[in-house]
């Protein structure tokens, strides 16, 4: 089938089954390869994008249950004052060891920022919990979203 | 803050589908930084990069720096990126001696080629043991002071004025008296006619102008912003992608495959069959994915069908039983042991683990008549290159390697089995395939950090000091297997590390290892590799000789460190750090660890706090290192906080199993991970040293696991003897 999908204000014609995952649609298809494959059952977030701006495990959205909503993913977000914000925080406080995890964990804190500018340690923890990193860079990502929070 | 990004591909989803061509003449270019920032080339690894004719107004005194007549100037990298900090401490260590920024250089990682880039530590061209900067400190800082002579000598030469009234700095020579200077570029022809000089003088510890400084890391930019290229990113046109099944049991065979359904599904292009496993090409991965769960497969299982990790563990416990090389004897421990006031036994348990590098195993493979190119993110360039040409049946020189950065080594990516795997589904597939494993394939099909049993006993003397040490232990040699040249006489340095030797002052030491390989699956090196085993065992056992003896741990330890003062300054220093001895709330306690290995000390204290349905939270790790010399300090703590995690994942989650041969656990719901909120706080303290550098990569993780449970301990008076930490055992008693 081919469904009409909006990824970074660029529309895109993909020819893929519906039940196709989002994220395989953006990698393999599209060619968008800063969006990472970690588990494929949302249980990492390494996959995370934003669809209409909420935090979303591309893993696990099949193609077909997009329609009109618009697609955001890391290539992307650095063109944004909070993406700019998140990412300039992530490099100031040396978050990033292998990096492979970071793409999801900084979609997820710009999903998160956005809507709590002002979030507690707890808070935090809330929200990036579902986002492994097995370099174990936690410390870091909680300073740099609480640094990206101050900067708003 | 300037990006520019030149990638092997292009960055912009709108040209994705168009062709583009992998040349080693485009860099991933990483420039961060006006005002005193970095800027970094990063050319992608390319097997053929030394086929690269040098033009005449080239310099290259070795083999790890080039200079050209543009002014470019270019490090080889030996080591490979793999989030621990390699790619900007080890042009540190060139840059400090070659005198030039971090701003001016480009990096290169180096091709496969044992000859040039072997390891010298390892004798081979690998990145692991955390010992890159250890072996590179002397040779890499004499390749850059070798540089530096020539330039100035060329510049005195050119100008006709002493060498000595010249000067290197920031890339150019100056003459100070007559306010003459050159670039390393204008002079890099004439300094390739320089001799090498034979003996050049290394600046001492005092010098160091960016050696001990925090330098931003190089490789972080396109980290942030999705263009870093790992090896599950590369696309050469045409690419298909693959995904596998193998054999549930290791050793076992395929037997019969029905792919009816399978290539019903659109995108699935075919499905290839081999020996052990069955794997399916399509057009992306969504429908390799959907092709794998419509196979109906039968396997046979082999003779290991009824393997139960437990087994495995049985043999390893009656090994210990039996005699063992013997890697450590001091003194006299049978005579000691006999005259002790008082003895103790004990007996210490560890579980196979899998590496789960979040960048699940991947590998693309393009197999043509006259050669084979391959795509990965590799710890072992020469290593992979080999077993694709043996896999391949091609010669050496047929098979070009493209490394790229690593989403996660941890030892996993120090071993080849992926890519012979990936060759051998790619010799069925007309064009190039990218191979990529489920992480369900990943866990189950990894090799592991062995599993061990070790019977332990000590003898104390009236006061409770311990005059005999006795342990033997039983579990897998991966250096056996990796670096047979390294095995001798029933021993392996890695195998042994944390057990031999230990920074106390014990008398009378008898250690011995008994090599069990395990049947039916496979063990390979993970982060912090002997000592992920010993140090557990030697540092719970040295609080159990404490409790013994009626002593606070951290004392009793202080008293058997006279004769090693780096150990007892990093043990004193993360006790006062840690507040150890104050007071803590009920069911909540501190641990503590020393160890010297990588040829670094560390201690660590953790405070953890144990619910009432035993569950253990740890709250708080307080580090004291003295690695030596610290050539990137940020480094130095980031490595030890990543440690930490990954050594407090695997005390409390960690644990592969197998029933009826297979592997139990498969995705991150059964093989769990730390996670942001059960992440401790992490002091990390630095004991400034001008000692050689030691390791930091690994050194966190086996520290951080006798901490905790010996922190279990002091909580709950409970000792644990066997890895993971069971909360059952843990629960208040109603």
């Amino acid at each position: 089938m081919t469904f009409m999908i909006k990824v970074n204000g660029n529309m895109h014609n993909v020819e893929v089954e519906g039940d196709t995952p989002l994220l395989w649609v953006l990698r393999d298809v599209l060619g968008m390869t800063g969006t990472k494959f970690g588990c494929g059952m949302a249980l990492c977030g390494a996959c995370t994008v934003h669809v209409d701006g909420a935090a979303t495990r591309s893993c696990v959205t099949p193609v077909d249950s997009i329609g009109n909503s618009e697609i955001t993913t890391i290539e992307a977000i650095g063109a944004t004052a909070l993406g700019a914000r998140v990412q300039k925080a992530w490099l100031d406080r040396e978050v990033v060891q292998c990096g492979y995890c970071q793409s999801g964990q900084i979609m997820s804190a710009m999903a998160f920022l956005a809507g709590n500018p002002r979030p507690t340690d707890a808070d935090i923890d809330d929200a990036m919990s579902g986002n492994i990193c097995r370099c174990g860079t936690y410390l870091r990502i909680r300073e740099a979203i609480k640094q990206a929070a101050e900067s708003i | 803050m300037a990006l520019n990004h030149a990638t092997s591909r292009p960055a912009d989803p709108e040209q994705a589908g168009s062709v583009y061509q992998l040349s080693r003449r485009r860099f991933l270019q990483v420039a961060a930084a006006a005002g005193g920032g970095l800027m970094l080339s990063l050319r992608l690894p390319c097997a053929d990069n030394a086929a690269e004719a040098a033009d005449s107004s080239e310099f290259v005194p070795n083999a790890f720096i080039r200079i050209g007549g543009d002014g470019r100037i270019i490090l080889t990298m030996p080591y490979v990126e793999m989030g621990q900090g390699t790619y900007t401490a080890i042009p540190m260590l060139i840059a400090e001696e070659l005198e030039v920024g971090l701003h001016q250089i480009t990096l290169e990682h180096a091709p496969p080629d044992e000859r040039l880039y072997a390891n010298p530590l390892l004798g081979v061209q690998a990145t692991g043991n955390s010992n890159a900067i250890r072996a590179a400190w002397q040779p890499l800082r004499q390749a850059g002071a070798t540089a530096r002579l020539m330039l100035v000598e060329a510049a005195a030469r050119r100008w006709g004025v002493d060498l000595a009234s010249c000067q290197a700095q920031a890339g150019e020579v100056h003459h100070s008296p007559t306010g003459r200077r050159n670039t390393y570029g204008e002079l890099a022809a004439d300094a390739a006619r320089m001799p090498v000089p034979e003996n050049v003088v290394l600046k001492r510890p005092g010098e160091f102008r960016l050696i001990g400084t925090p330098a931003k890391r190089l490789d972080t930019p396109a980290k942030v912003n999705g263009t870093a290229v790992y090896g599950i990113d590369a696309r050469p046109p045409g690419v298909r992608i693959a995904t596998l099944a193998q054999s549930p049991v290791f050793g076992g065979r395929l037997k019969s495959v029905d792919d009816t359904a399978a290539m019903a599904v659109a995108g699935v292009r075919q499905i290839v069959r081999l020996d052990d496993a069955v794997a399916v090409v399509a057009d992306h991965m969504g429908a390799a994915k959907k092709g794998l769960a419509a196979l109906s497969i039968e396997w046979d299982d082999g003779p290991h069908a009824a393997l139960d990790t437990d087994a495995i563990m049985a043999e390893l416990e009656r090994a210990t039983l039996r005699s063992g090389a013997v890697a450590q004897d001091t003194g006299d421990v049978t005579q000691a042991m006999a005259s002790a006031a008082s003895r103790i036994e004990a007996s210490y348990q560890l579980p196979f683990l899998a590496h789960a590098t979040m960048e699940p195993m991947n590998c693309t493979v393009d197999v043509r008549p006259d050669g084979c190119e391959i795509w990965v993110g590799t710890q072992a360039l020469a290593r992979v290159q080999a077993a694709a040409a043996s896999t391949a049946g091609l010669p050496l020189d047929k098979v070009v390697v493209h490394n790229h950065l690593i989403g996660g080594g941890f030892g996993r990516r120090l071993e080849a089995d992926g890519v012979a795997r990936a060759v051998q589904i790619a010799r069925q597939v007309a064009g190039p395939v990218k191979v990529v494993w489920t992480r369900e394939e990943d866990i189950q099909h990894d090799m592991y950090r062995p599993a061990w049993f070790d019977r332990i006993s000590a003898g104390l003397d009236g006061k409770g000091r311990p005059v005999a040490w006795n342990n033997r232990f039983a579990g897998s040699s991966v250096i056996a297997r990796w670096l047979p040249p390294a095995f001798n006489n029933g021993l392996d340095p890695d195998t042994t590390e944390g057990a031999i030797d230990l920074a106390y002052d014990l008398p009378n030491v008898h250690v011995e290892y008994v090599r069990v390989e395990p049947p039916g699956i496979p063990t390979a090196f993970w982060r912090s590799v002997g000592p992920s085993h010993n140090v557990f065992v030697t540092e719970s056992f040295m609080d159990e000789l404490a409790a013994a003896a009626g002593q606070d741990p951290v004392a009793y330890r202080l008293a058997l460190l006279d004769r090693a003062p780096r150990a007892k300054a990093v043990l004193a220093l993360a006790a006062d750090k840690a507040d150890w001895g104050q007071p803590l709330p009920d069911r909540t306690g501190r641990g503590v660890s020393l160890q010297s290995v990588f040829a670094t000390y560390l201690a660590q204290v953790a405070e953890v706090e144990v619910s009432k349905d035993g569950e253990v939270r740890v709250r708080r790790v307080v580090c004291a290192v003295d690695c030596g010399i610290v050539v990137n300090p940020d480094t130095v703590r980031a490595q030890i906080q990543s440690a930490v995690i990954f050594g407090i994942t695997a005390a409390l989650h960690g644990a592969i199993t197998l029933k009826d041969g297979r592997v139990e656990q498969a995705n991150f719901d059964t093989y769990e991970m730390l996670r942001m909120n059960e992440a401790p706080m992490i002091d990390v303290h630095i004991i400034q040293s001008a000692e050689p550098p030691g390791g930091m990569g690994e050194a966190g993780t086996s520290a951080i696991v006798p901490a905790v449970t010996n922190a279990i301990h002091a909580a709950t008076g409970k000792r644990l003897r066997r890895l993971p930490v069971d909360p059952a055992v843990l629960k208040q008693p109603a």
